[in-house]
Formats: C-alpha cells, structure tokens, sequence
C-alpha cells in the first residue's frame, strides 16, 4: 500500500480491513466459493464496524470516512474474497450512494440510514437482457395509475439481488418523453419476483440475479429524465471501487505466488531462485503497485470534488487487466497446484475476470478515455 | 474507579528490527503499530468495565515516547480508553527500563488509578519488566503474565498467570499493577466511528516537569543500565541428512549418532 501519503485514519481504516479480512474472510473464502454462499452474519459484521457505510456521510448513519477509506475498505476485502468486495462495492457505491447524493432529504433521512448500518443490503438495477453498455436501450418502463408510479420490466444480473432490500432501478419515464429515470423499489413490493440466480465462472459468493417487477410500486429518485445522468455518475465513483475490488485480487494472487516461490523446491533450490520466476513476481508487483496508485490517484480526485470519469476510467481499465493478467500468470508459478482448488489461484483467476466487464467493460472504458482525449471527433452519430 | 493502560510505540511486526550501532538503541525508523500485547490490554480493561464486576468510571491509555507516538494513543482510544496521556520529553530519550518505569510512575502517581494494566512485553525491547519497576515506585502489588482476570468484589482480584510448570491463580489487592499475556483476550476491532473519533478525544501531553520528573533520573546517560554491544547469535552447524534407503541401516545410523552424544 502507499501508505506513505494517506492520513492516520486511513492507515487506520485500511488496517482494520485487513484484519477483518485475515480474519473473518480469507479463511472462509472457499467455502463460501464452493457453496454459492455469502452468510449474512458477515454483512451484519462488516455494517457494526461501520464498513457498509465507509463513505456515507454521518448524518445518514455511515461513517464519515472519505471515499479513499473507501477504496482501502474494497481493496483489503476483495483480497480476501472478491465476491464479498463485491457485495460491499454494489451495496455502498452503487446501491446507496446514488440516494445520498440524489435523494431527496426525506428519501436520503428514511432510506440510507439501515443500509450505512449494514441491517438492509442495496442493489442497483440497470442491465436488461438486451441492454448493457448502451443503457439506453431498456424495455423496463413505468406507468403512473391513481398517483402511484408502477414499474414493469424484467432486469438481468442484479448484484446483491437475493438478499437486497433496496433496489435502484431504471426504467422509461412518461414524464420525461420515455427517457431513463431512476427510481427506489423495496424488497416485497408487489409484483416483484426474484428469477433466478446466475451461473457464474467466479465470484460465486456473490449474489447475482434476475428480478421481475410487474406494476411494481416504486418512489422516484432525482427529477423525471435523469435516469441516464444519475447511473452514469454512479458508475463514475463505482470504476474506481471495481478498480480497487482489482487491485485487491490481484494483491492476493502476488502474496500467494511469494509464498510459493520461497517454499516450492524444485531442482534443489526454492524456486524464487530461478530468474523465469523472480522476473514474472518483479513485473507482478511493479504492476499492481501501478494499479493501486492509479485507484488512488482517480479517488483522491473524487474525494476533493474534481471530474474523476476519465482517472476513474483509467483505473479500472489498468487495474483489472492486471488482475486477469496475472491472477493467471500466479496460477502459472503454482504449476500444477495452482490449477487445482487446494490452492486459491484459480479462484482468483475465476474471480478476476469479470472485473474486465461490470461497471463499465474496458472497451467502454477506452472509450471514455478516448472521448477525453479526442472531443468530437471520438464520437460518432 | 480508574484504569490506566500503559502503552507503546513500536516498530510494526512487518519491519526486521535492528540496532542502530552508533547509539545502542532500536532503529525506530520504520513503520510504527501500537504494541500488540498492549492491544490486550486495554481489552482487558474494556471488559472490566463493560462486564459492571467493577464500577469502572474511567479507561485513560498512557505512554511515553516521541511525538510520533500519539499514534498508539489514538489507537488505543479507538480500542475504547476514553482519554489518553503522552509523556514527551527530550530529557527522556534513551531511559533504560528503570528510568522508564520511574517516568511513567511519576504521571501514573497524578493519576492515582486503582488498577494499572500493561502488555506483558513491548513487540520491540522485549524486556517484561516495565510493570514491575511501575509497581515498585508506586508501591503496588504486581503481577506478570496475567491470562485471566476475575473480580472479587470490592478491591480484590483473581487472577490467573501462565506459569512455564503450569497455571498459578492468585489474589491481590487493589491498586495493584498487572501485565497481562496475549492469551486473556481477543482484542475488538476499532469500528469506523471510533477510528474517526479518535482524534475528537482528550490527550494531554505533559513534560518531565509537568509530572515531577527528576531529570537527574532519567535520560540515557543517566540511565544504570548501559548497552555496551551486541552480536549475531551463533549459527548453527548445518544438520546432515541421512537418506533412508535401506530402512534397517538408516535405524542403525540415527541409533549411533544418536549413542556418539550420548542421548541414549
């Protein structure tokens, strides 16, 4: 960690998460990979330390922290298990988030308060089956009947959706001429039918599932029309946690492939003695220190209330390929064992992948990138 | 009544200690933890007062060291102590183990606690024995090594220590001064707000002549105790392997080394 350049209370925050993660997390990680499972005692146990809530403000029941406390938090927990720094980056950034800066003071006063605390969970529902990078694209739309504001629609791939309370979902808004707006359901709300979960490749600890909502009650979030405006700034500020969520997987691959490297005797001498060896781990931690400090950079920018999109942008791109990059190349070094399930080098190999795609795939990422650099010209009609 | 827990900076577990040679002193250069055993500690005290057995009115962490030692203090108040003392002088740097006992009894005599709680051993100088000199100058009872503390009511204790034969259980009376082992507890994590809040909470930095100090007493030249040197331990011979091939006669090679040194 550059820990040189943080303040005593994220040192502190890190450290905390740390050992939370060592202690609580890591020794359970494959377990709950092998069970598709993610017990809510952990939940319960990261939202009394305050750690649902890390960068939600203290009036509305968080923590107070900033939001590179917050990127610290995901960092050390994804290391420990991705999926769980997943659960805690959908739940934080992108399920409650959007209401503290988008909700209205009685919304923001009702609704935040038991996610910061971790006794409700969030979700955030954007993705449809035929719309993913170009949100734009959804069918889910809502009708107003008697003053009530009733949604249907079918949303794909829900993180946190089993056990989520809270939803932030899009849909198509009569009052905005059929634009995106955003709007809160709550878990039981009529019509509302949870589908299915997921076959996943990794992160099986992590919820991942389909929800129906037929004439769902729903509250509105933001003005009519801001659908679009209110999840894109939300993916802005998410990009870094997945970029930090990265940065942890792979940080977990380098310590176990060390760790190997000194203990594995192979033509005998361990094989950290190997140049083949001591060349890869060199380049690995160069690269991932790379990724911390660009995750670093794009939430320090955030944190003093700058334009991120394009840092944020280009922190999950780098982060991530170096989490799939060489969460495979420690499997490598582990040989063998490490393409089987008593090391867990293949689970974060499983793990990494899909940091390349959620919240913004790298394609959509260089594209952000390269709308920054170029203006017009980079966009196409 | 009132706790105090003293504490200590010390070089984090990650860091490979060594001396600086020109002063015979740690090199404290590096990333700093608060000590883990004190951790214990104030859990020790925590509990003490959550469990009511002890109308604990008060937890105050105290320590002695350079500025950057206010770190431990802020920990140790985000592990619950409700305010903490930092003794910082110049006049002290150096102090060998009595020196330092001598200080930190002179702040803990302001104080007047009721029970004094320490970690048995310091991460880095490893010497045990900072809680006895307290509890001599403070002319307290002490005990080392604490794994268990009961209250008996009103002002006696029941303690458990770890003995290397065994377990001793003992009783004292309060004040007394008590170090206890990493066995009597599991530490709390700090949650967040604690974290936060730490800074928020009372610390009062004293000097030497603040708490009544004699500076003739203290300091590295004045200090009874002086390093001299240090040196690598030996190393040890490298072992000899014996490759087990004829199992009969790998039997009858370890039976004569072992009959060579007369260990059997």
């Amino acid at each position: 960690m550059s820990i040189e350049f943080l303040s005593d209370e994220q040192r502190e925050i890190g450290e905390l998460a740390r050992r939370f993660a060592d202690e609580q997390v890591a020794p359970q990680a494959a377990r709950w990979d092998r069970d598709h499972e993610l017990p809510r005692e952990t939940l319960t146990a990261l939202g009394e330390l305050g750690l649902m809530g890390v960068c939600v403000p203290p009036e509305l029941g968080g923590s107070g922290a900033d939001f590179v406390s917050y990127t610290l938090v995901l960092e050390q927990i994804s290391r420990a298990d991705a999926g769980l720094g997943t659960a805690l980056a959908v739940h934080t950034g992108a399920g409650t988030m959007p209401i503290v800066v988008h909700g209205s003071e009685e919304q923001r006063q009702r609704l935040v308060p038991p996610l910061a605390q971790g006794h409700e969970i969030a979700s955030f529902a954007l993705t449809e089956a035929g719309s993913g990078s170009d949100a734009g694209a959804m069918l889910s739309r809502v009708e107003e009947q008697g003053g009530e504001l009733l949604l249907s629609g079918t949303k794909q791939w829900v993180s946190n959706g089993s056990q989520a309370h809270n939803f932030t979902v899009f849909a198509l808004d009569p009052a905005a001429a059929m634009k995106p707006s955003a709007f809160v359901a709550r878990r039981g709300a009529a019509g509302m039918t949870l589908l299915g979960e997921a076959e996943k490749l990794g992160q099986h600890s992590s919820s991942t599932a389909d929800i129906g909502f037929d004439a769902t009650p729903v509250e509105r979030l933001g003005e009519p029309g801001d659908g679009m405006k209110i999840a894109l700034s939300t993916l802005d500020g998410g990009r870094i946690g997945i970029a930090a969520q990265a940065t942890g997987i792979a940080q977990a691959a380098l310590d176990l492939a060390v760790g190997y490297a000194k203990e594995r005797v192979a033509f005998g001498r361990p094989i950290g003695g190997f140049g083949a060896i001591q060349q890869k781990l060199a380049e690995m931690q160069t690269e991932i220190e790379a990724a911390r400090a660009l995750t670093l950079r794009a939430a320090r920018l955030k944190d003093a209330g700058l334009s991120h999109t394009i840092e944020g942008a280009q922190a999950k791109l780098f982060a991530s390929r170096v989490a799939r990059h060489w969460t495979g190349e420690a499997i490598q070094i582990l040989g063998g064992y490490g393409y089987t399930k008593d090391f867990p080098a293949e689970r974060y190999f499983r793990d990494a992948k899909i940091t390349e795609i959620y919240e913004g795939t790298s394609e959509i990422q260089r594209l952000v990138i390269a709308r920054g650099l170029l203006g017009e010209i980079a966009r196409e009609d | 009544m009132k706790i105090c827990v003293l504490v200590k900076e010390v070089p984090d577990a990650a860091v490979q200690k060594k001396i600086d040679p020109s002063t015979g002193r740690m090199d404290r250069s590096g990333e700093k933890n608060l000590n883990p055993y004190d951790t214990h500690a104030i859990e020790a005290a925590m509990q003490l007062k959550e469990s009511g057995a002890m109308a604990v009115d008060e937890v105050v962490a105290v320590t002695m060291g350079p500025d950057s030692a206010e770190r431990a203090l802020h920990k140790a108040v985000s592990l619950g102590a409700d305010r903490s003392i930092h003794l910082a002088d110049d006049s002290l740097a150096g102090s060998d183990v009595a020196a330092t006992g001598y200080a930190l009894s002179k702040v803990l005599e302001k104080e007047a606690p009721d029970l004094v709680l320490l970690g048995q051993q310091s991460d880095d100088g490893e010497c045990y024995t900072i809680g006895a000199v307290v509890a001599d100058h403070l002319e307290f009872p002490s005990l080392t090594q604490v794994i268990k503390i009961d209250v008996e009511g009103g002002t006696k204790l029941r303690a458990e220590r770890q003995a290397e034969y065994g377990y001793d259980t003992v009783e004292i009376n309060l004040p007394a001064v008590i170090s206890v082992g990493d066995a009597i507890n599991e530490p709390r994590y700090p949650s967040l707000k604690a974290i936060m809040g730490a800074k928020k909470k009372p610390l009062d930095k004293v000097s030497a002549a603040d708490s009544g100090i004699d500076a003739a007493k203290v300091g590295g030249d004045n200090s009874a105790a002086q390093w001299t040197g240090s040196s690598e331990p030996p190393k040890k011979e490298a072992g000899r392997i014996i490759e087990d091939e004829d199992t009969a006669e790998t039997v009858d090679q370890i039976v004569a080394w072992l009959d060579e040194r007369k260990l059997i």
